[in-house]
């Protein structure tokens, strides 16, 4: 049997101040394909930015492994690249310079200036940015620094595309048109991605599986569903299509009927 | 065709004459009308207050008995000294504008020091729990003595006064700058750091890119404090060590009962004082402008 691309095997974790432990995450396991694109989705609190984090390397499991491509993940690196909720921007330097830092330091050896500079724009281009190239984040909206955020992770060619509720922030027309965005590029480059949200319809449009974590403390992977729509998908037709409506009942009713949130977060 | 260029052609002419002649004017109205405004706002306050402690200060100290001179008095007796600014007759009988020059050049060097290690002891102890919590402790106690408290201790170590009085400037601009240092690499935003561990930055990069960058408004507020401080500290540590320097100049004048001299003497140490403190508040602004999160 071959190996998952990206194994998560067997995750715990418990996270300890002082003399108090609480237990988060209870035997998280889950194989991702290349190319797939999962999205967690869960109540608030149960733990779906400490497993990103966990695949990202920058927190470590209490017990249990990430595997990705063959190796082991023990820190973080470029081959995860992370998009944050609130973007994450270097604020001191303009759109094209918080591309290139990163640009600059992956590809030193592998890649000549020139090339480097031509990738910086090239993933620029690719979300639409490169009419503030010279602009610091605090001169441009929160849609356009969510794109230049997803510029810098696709720059980076990671193997695993990591997004923390990468819309969360954003108003409803600024995130279906950046949901649109992320699958037109999604469809170019093929990447393997783990979305976290709390957007029932961004997970049925965007997502191959989509992945319901129980509430915490303890939680754990409750159900996956697969969803098996078509691609291209169009919102606007898929809001009549009755498979995607069932899709959208299954995740409503485990989040809202199975796990639903007795205290209030 | 011909009606049609009567059309345009006629209207045509004050339409677009007459808006850029007032185009014109309004503007430049506008700027010295804003200017007029501007002055008078922001400086005749300052003038009216200076022309009435001036005045009172003239009449309280006109009287027989008064113990200090007057302004007009001041004026007469120092009339030398304020429009010769760089006579040089050799030893300590120097011009205003070398006195000054004499306790700035000490200054800069115990300030650059301080700046170059406060900086430094700031990013150890803001990076590391356990320098924070080994040298914490030390330079809380120690930033309390007095900056003149260190001077017989920094004569008896370096037997001579120059590097003595550099020592004292060092001595009393480095707590702020280590403290405000530490406190902007403590609340480096946890993004940054992360954005920095995924694309792997090494030390030096991570320092350059984001720690200096991120913490530049702290630290540029600790810098400013200690220029302050430095500059409160040189006086009083010139009047001890004596030499070409404001310090000892003030102590020289009240020495040979030469009133009017010292109180010039304080005008100069203020507005230098004040010059110093917008040098440095100008160059933060200018270092860290866009650099606060948006
Ligand atoms: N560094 C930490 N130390 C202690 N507890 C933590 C830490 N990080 C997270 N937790 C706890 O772990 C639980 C899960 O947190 P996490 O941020 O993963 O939730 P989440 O599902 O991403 O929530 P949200 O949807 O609100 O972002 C929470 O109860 C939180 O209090
Ligand atoms: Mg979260």
């Amino acid at each position: 049997m071959a190996a998952s691309y990206l194994q998560i095997e067997q995750v715990s974790m418990d996270f300890t101040r002082g003399d108090l432990t609480s237990h988060v995450l209870q035997n998280i396991n889950l194989k991702i394909d290349k190319g797939e694109y999962i999205s967690i989705i869960g109540h608030s609190g149960c733990g779906k930015s400490t497993v990103l984090n966990i695949v990202a390397g920058l927190l470590r499991a209490t017990s249990g492994v990430v595997i990705l491509d063959g190796k082991e993940v023990n820190d973080p690196g470029p081959d995860r690249s992370l998009v944050f909720q609130n973007h994450s921007l270097l604020p001191w330097l303009t759109v094209y310079e918080n591309v290139a830092l990163a640009v600059n330091k992956i590809f030193k050896h592998s890649k000549s200036a020139a090339e480097r500079h031509e990738w910086t724009l090239r993933n620029l281009e690719m979300v639409n940015m490169t009419h503030a190239l010279n602009k610091r984040p605090a001169e441009i909206s929160g849609g356009m620094k969510q794109r230049v955020g997803i510029a810098r992770a696709l720059s980076m060619e990671p193997k695993v595309l990591l997004l923390d509720e990468p819309f969360g922030a954003l108003d409803a027309l600024t995130r279906a048109h950046l949901q649109d965005e992320v699958m037109r590029i999604q469809s170019e480059l093929k990447n393997t991605v783990m979305m976290i949200t709390h957007d029932v319809d961004e997970a049925v449009l965007l997502s191959d599986r989509i992945v319901m974590m129980t509430n915490g403390p303890s939680a754990t992977i409750g159900e996956i569903l697969k969803i098996d729509l078509p691609r291209p998908r169009d919102r606007i037709t898929l809001a009549d299509d009755p498979t995607y409506n069932h899709y959208r009942h299954q995740v409503l009713s485990f989040l809202y009927e199975k796990q639903r949130k007795v205290d209030v977060a | 065709m011909n009606s049609r260029a009567n059309i345009t052609s006629v209207p045509a002419e004050p339409l677009v004459i007459k808006p850029r002649v007032a185009d014109f004017k309004k503007p430049l109205v506008g700027i010295l009308k804003k200017w007029k405004t501007f002055l008078i706002s922001r400086f005749l306050p300052p003038l009216i207050v200076m022309t009435i402690l001036v005045g009172v200060w003239e009449l309280t100290c006109s009287r027989p008995d008064a113990s200090l001179p007057s302004a007009s008095a001041m004026l007469e007796q120092s009339w030398e000294l304020i429009v010769n600014p760089f006579y040089d007759n050799g030893g300590n009988d120097v011009g205003m504008a070398w006195q000054i020059l004499a306790s700035l050049e000490r200054v800069a060097y115990g300030y650059l020091i301080a700046v170059v290690v406060g900086v430094s002891l700031g990013v150890l102890i803001g990076q590391s729990t356990w320098a924070l919590r080994g040298l914490d402790p030390v330079f809380q106690v120690l930033r309390t003595v007095p900056p003149l408290a260190w001077l017989p201790l920094s004569l008896a170590g370096f037997q001579d006064s120059h590097p003595s009085a550099i020592f004292v400037i060092f001595i009393t601009a480095i707590w702020p700058i280590i403290i405000n240092t530490s406190v902007g690499v403590r609340n480096i935003p946890e993004d940054y750091r992360n954005v920095a561990r995924v694309i792997r930055l090494n030390g030096l990069e991570y320092f350059r890119q984001v720690m200096l960058p991120s913490a530049a408004p702290y630290i540029f507020s600790g810098l400013r404090i200690g220029v302050g401080l430095s500059w409160l500290a040189i006086v009083a540590a010139e009047m001890l060590i004596g030499g070409v320097g404001i310090g000892f100049f003030i102590w020289d004048a009240w020495n040979s009962s030469l009133i009017s001299d010292i109180i010039l003497a304080l005008i100069y140490v203020g507005v230098v004082g004040f010059i110093l403190d917008r040098m440095v508040a100008f160059i933060g602004n200018r270092v860290t402008r866009g650099t606060s999160a948006g």
